[in-house]
């Protein structure tokens, strides 16, 4: 896993500084959870906590969800039955038929400290950025709690019986989720700085797949406590427990189909056909060229791995290319050694647009898919920076913008343009 | 089922006949739901649905609306939820039909039994307290008797159609759908639940979405995996046809090794292993020119020398690969010779990796057994005598006695292992249908 996720998460590892290292809005949101878990804290303690046992089930219930969270870079919810165990105590009204009378404050505490519990075997092994997950969990809770539970407690929501209070918790789950989306796109745009609007929408795509098992899971859960009491969640919780299993293995098959792909894309470096860690340095540029122009995640999972694989077709070649500067050939040839890699690809069965990728990237461009695009401009500024030394990465640049008008796209060159003056991949590391 | 005896189709028809009569006493009034031929229709149409996207997207059967129409309803109310989805359900080969009448058939047995236990033990009343933990007794016994049925109907129609022994296939779909069914029959009781509770019908529907999101991401893995093992293949096809050597060489390195691996008694993670370094001991050669690898006629030293570097090649092309493990040792050694004149480092005796050692005499065996554009193939028995012959200077005399026991018991079979053998079909098909029971 260790590879391939580096390659793909490499521009996260060196985001632009401000405020001391730390983005502004990483410490706004970290500040509030803070605040939220403070206030939460002194007012529990002063208090004194209500029906101890609910809070136990439930808070056992997520930090289990904490402990069996997976390490992955490409998923989104990590803990889905912590999310929706915690999600569910915030919008408990009632157990086994008699109202509960636990408040915003309680909750907080309650999954803050279930969450810390169960992320310590996680913070000891080193891993994660678990803070935050954790002030992210936090908020989203407080909101939830917030919405909810002072109103119910003051009996707002008496005339809501029936069906109608199952719609009421799911309306509220919604709107949950929804802001916990926006404040997950605003968390990774101001680590990474990748554009805001495909992160959010990523975000919203997500939201109808794990999300909203989380969510309906949540509601049933608080549901099905308050009809048939803890029991509930015992019984609902194996099928949950599952889901995340089935999860667990999906990242597990994605991870070594990409290490496949990777190994795939070193043949050719091996081969001597083109120099080393040139796939790994075009897919790395590719993605973040593609982020900035706004891919979604399965057209940047398709240009990853057409970038991986985009020069297999030299393994066909019975003498290489010099360099394996594919970008300095004749345009017959290029596109020669393109259709040669397309039907190399298409016999390994992964997704049939990465195989039409890899063909049309020596197309001209206006009749190019945007990734084969992409592929063509990064790949051709690859070979051309290479070897230029100091100042070379805007001598190529330059050219390329030079000669837009019959090969390069105008507008991925200028993506390129703004990832490079980003800084985030001035100097690209070998391999 | 291409064509289907006469017995079984004489059999199909009874249990259809049993199935009407089980249906027969309909509608009845039920006292404590409300209005129950609306709840038929609800649920029938749910199931309906649920059958019809998970064909389409997944591949899985929507048990959980089933086994919740059984601890609601009576016996054949709950039966009649199955019919409109399973007369609804595409079939996948020719007799359609008769498949779908079997389906529905089926079903309805299993749920009506179901629903007859469940009811018999008090788990309906149960259901509306709700009377926890009690209602879990009669749930697990349901669950229980709709396995039960399912695998003795399945059982019965196999035994008839393809002669499959009864017994032992009984307790195959039993083993196999117990687990899966015993999840769905938790979703489903918590349906039940929450549909008898103050809230309705709209949070029992709640509980689908995250089953449904379940069987999504456990579609997703296997269409993964598929295409995981689908890029291993075309990689070693790819060397196969870059070498010149006959279709399939590397597939049966693979089967080979494995055959050694288990008589060996290696445990079943490292038999894997070892079927997949068999698979990709030559993968190196991707690296090595085409015109060497091809050339007719005596090399120079200067192109032993490069087409004796694929094992680092192959070791190199492999690194980033995590699940291989001890299979890069495998690739990285499998021209050691056991008196030390092998390459690329030269390793004597014990030095060499076992799994390197297992692969070396798998190599050979296939090498000599299969036909090459410069001679043709010679006979298992000849080959084993030419191992023998070098078992201590350049084979492990262990290795080479396996691969003659292993042979000796099953045989070698070559034209099968080719294509198939890359995938083992009969469990993969059980695990990704995620289907209990084994449809006709």
């Amino acid at each position: 896993m260790s590879r391939a996720g580096a390659a793909r998460s490499w521009p996260v590892a060196r985001f632009p500084a401000s405020l001391g290292g730390v983005p502004a809005l990483l410490v706004v949101v970290r500040g509030a959870a803070g605040l939220l878990v403070t206030v939460s804290v002194v007012v529990t303690l002063r208090t004194g906590p209500v029906e101890r046992s609910l809070a136990l089930a439930f808070g056992a219930l997520v930090a289990v969800g904490e402990l069996t969270r997976w390490r992955g870079p490409q998923l989104r919810e990590a803990a889905p039955l912590g999310a929706a165990g915690a999600l569910a105590y915030a919008l408990l009204g009632e157990a086994a038929g008699r109202p509960t009378h636990h408040g915003t404050a309680q909750v907080v505490t309650v999954v803050c400290a279930a969450s810390l519990l169960g992320s310590v075997p996680h913070i000891a092994r080193g891993q994660s950025p678990t803070l935050d997950h954790l002030a992210r969990r936090v908020l989203t809770v407080g909101f939830a709690a917030v919405c909810f539970q002072p109103l119910y407690n003051r009996g707002v929501f008496d005339s809501w019986v029936g069906p109608a209070y199952a719609l009421l918790l799911v309306a509220l789950l919604t709107l949950t989720a929804l802001c916990d989306a926006v404040l997950a796109a605003a968390l990774a745009h101001a680590r990474t700085r990748w554009p805001f609007g495909p992160l959010l929408r990523d975000e919203l795509r997500a939201l109808a797949g794990i999300g909203s098992a989380v969510c309906a899971t949540g509601a049933v859960m608080a549901l099905a406590v308050a009809a048939a009491g803890l029991w509930a969640l015992p019984v609902f919780c194996v099928p949950l427990l599952l889901t995340q299993l089935s999860f667990r293995r999906y990242a597990a098959v994605r991870a070594t189909y990409r290490q496949t792909i990777a190994s795939l894309a070193r043949a050719t470096e091996i081969a001597g056909y083109t120099p080393a860690g040139h796939a790994h340095r075009v897919a790395a540029l590719g993605l973040a060229v593609g982020r900035d122009l706004g891919l979604t995640e399965p057209e940047l999972t398709v240009l990853e791995y057409a970038a991986l694989m985009h020069d297999i077709g030299q393994l066909s070649l019975v003498d290489p290319v010099p360099a394996g500067a594919t970008a300095a050939l004749p345009p017959a040839e290029q596109r020669r050694i393109a259709l040669l890699g397309g039907a190399v690809v298409r016999q390994t069965g992964v997704n049939p647009q990465v195989a039409t990728v890899v063909e049309r990237q020596a197309d001209p461009y206006p009749e190019q898919p945007r990734a084969a695009r992409i592929v063509r401009v990064v790949n051709a500024y690859e070979e051309k920076a290479r070897d230029a030394g100091p100042g070379g990465a805007l001598a190529a640049l330059e050219e390329l913008r030079l000669g837009a008008a019959g090969d390069y796209a105008p507008e991925v060159v200028e993506a390129l343009a703004r990832v490079l003056a980003r800084g985030s991949l001035t100097a690209p590391a070998a391999g | 089922m291409e064509a289907v005896p006469a017995r079984a189709r004489v059999y199909v028809a009874g249990v259809t006949v049993c199935a009407c009569a089980l249906l027969l006493p309909l509608p009845l009034p039920v006292p404590s739901v409300r209005s129950p031929g609306w709840a038929v229709a609800l649920l029938a149409a749910l199931y309906a649905a649920g059958e019809q996207l998970a064909r389409r997207r997944l591949a899985g059967t929507f048990y959980p609306v089933l086994l919740a129409g059984a601890f609601l309803l009576p016996p054949p109310a709950a039966a009649l939820v199955a019919v409109p989805g399973a007369l609804l359900s595409h079939g996948v080969r020719r007799s359609v039909q008769l498949r779908r009448v079997w389906r529905a058939a089926q079903l309805v047995v299993a749920v009506w039994a179901a629903a007859r236990v469940h009811g018999a033990l008090g788990g309906r009343d149960a259901v509306v307290t709700p009377d926890f933990p009690y209602v879990l007794g009669p749930a697990g016994a349901a669950v229980l008797v709709f396995c039960l049925v399912l695998a003795v109907l399945d059982a019965g129609v196999l035994a008839l159609a393809d002669h499959a022994p009864v017994a032992r296939t009984c307790r195959g779909v039993f083993g196999r759908s117990l687990a899966p069914v015993a999840v769905h029959g938790l979703a489903g009781l918590m349906m039940a639940v929450l549909w008898r509770s103050p809230y309705g019908p709209v949070a029992a529907l709640l509980v689908l979405l995250p089953m449904y999101v379940s069987w999504w991401v456990f579609a997703q893995y296997h269409r993964e995996r598929a295409a995981h093992r689908a890029t291993i293949r075309a990689l070693v096809q790819a060397v196969d046809i870059k070498d010149g050597y006959t279709r399939g060489h590397s597939e049966r390195v693979g089967r080979a090794s494995m055959m050694i691996a288990r008589e060996l008694g290696l445990d079943d993670e490292r038999v894997e292993v070892l079927r997949l370094a068999g698979i990709l001991h030559d993968v190196g050669k991707l690296g090595v020119p085409t015109r060497l690898l091809r050339k007719d006629g005596p090399l120079t030293p200067e192109e032993r020398r490069v087409i004796e570097l694929h094992p680092e090649y192959g070791h190199e092309i492999t690194r980033g690969i995590s699940f291989l493990g001890e299979a890069r040792a495998a690739i990285l050694h499998h021209h050691e010779r056991l008196d030390g004149s092998g390459y690329p480092y030269g390793l004597s005796g014990a030095q060499i990796p076992e799994c390197a050692r297992v692969v070396a005499v798998a190599d050979a065996f296939d090498a000599m057994t299969s036909t090459r554009s410069y001679r043709r193939a010679r006979p298992v028995a000849t080959a084993l005598e030419e191992l023998r012959r070098c078992a201590g200077a350049q084979f492990d005399p262990d290795m080479v006695e396996a691969l003659t026991r292993a042979l000796a018991r099953e045989g070698w079979h070559p034209a099968v292992t080719a294509e198939e053998a890359a995938v083992p079909r009969p469990r993969r098909d059980a695990a990704s249908h995620g289907r209990p029971g084994v449809r006709p």
